[in-house]
């Protein structure tokens, strides 16, 4: 299974999301082609509701434990409820450029 | 929590500052475009932070990861609390809740009202 389809099964499985948006980002990165090493989610779940912004990354990062230890090295998060993403209008904010210190961990 | 000499450095680097960024690069040259947006945030609001390169040290890049039980870098310390990550310190930001935080925890920052440009 790719880590796109692991992700987006897990997040399935446990949050079960109204909205779940999994984009690969590796490609704004200095990673060989192909590697599936930066992601970002949008998730939308009544899950998240009464929850900080904190524990919903917390919650979220403990589901994808196992995928942040083997290969899975930048994961950028949106959690939100329902409510919140109609209030936002749906947009979603960029994600910053890779500034290369990816490079320093291959040295290593 | 055990006491291993990662932990030690840690505790001790957020006891003594208030506002601490384990980060890759330095706030002049990030290294990553994460940690250069946080950098961004705490800079156009004027706090003094220190930035904490864990590039260099291995043991370190690992160790505040499982100090915090937060799987990526960078990290924000505020007052020796764990604060979150970029994409929680960039919506804090965007909705003014960063600077409520700082105020709240005493620390003193220079932000202008939101001067344009």
């Amino acid at each position: 299974m790719s880590m796109r389809q692991n992700i987006e099964t897990k997040i399935v499985a446990e949050l079960s999301p109204e909205h779940l948006e999994v984009i690969d980002e590796s490609h704004m990165h200095s990673v060989p082609p192909g590697a599936e090493s930066h992601f970002k989610l949008i998730i939308v779940s009544g899950m998240f509701a009464g929850e900080p912004l904190i524990r919903r990354h917390q919650r979220v990062n403990s589901i994808l434990a196992a995928e942040l230890n083997g290969g899975l090295h930048a994961l950028s998060l949106r959690t939100l409820t329902a409510e919140e993403w109609q209030k936002k209008g749906g947009e979603t904010v960029a994600s910053p450029p890779c500034l290369g210190g990816g490079k320093a961990d291959k040295e290593t | 929590m055990n006491d291993s000499p990662i932990f030690e450095q840690i505790r001790d680097e957020i006891s003594h500052t208030d506002v601490v960024l384990f980060m890759k690069g330095n706030p002049v040259f990030p290294q990553c475009g994460f940690s250069a947006a946080v950098v961004e945030a705490l800079t156009t609001l004027g706090v003094k932070f220190k930035g904490v390169d864990v590039l260099p040290d291995p043991g370190l890049r690992d160790g505040i990861k499982n100090f915090s039980n937060w799987p990526t870098i960078p990290q924000l310390y505020v007052k020796g609390e764990f604060v979150g990550g970029c994409d929680i310190v960039r919506e804090m930001y965007a909705t003014g809740e960063l600077k409520e935080l700082l105020k709240n925890k005493g620390v003193e920052f220079a932000a202008p009202s939101e001067a344009a440009d």
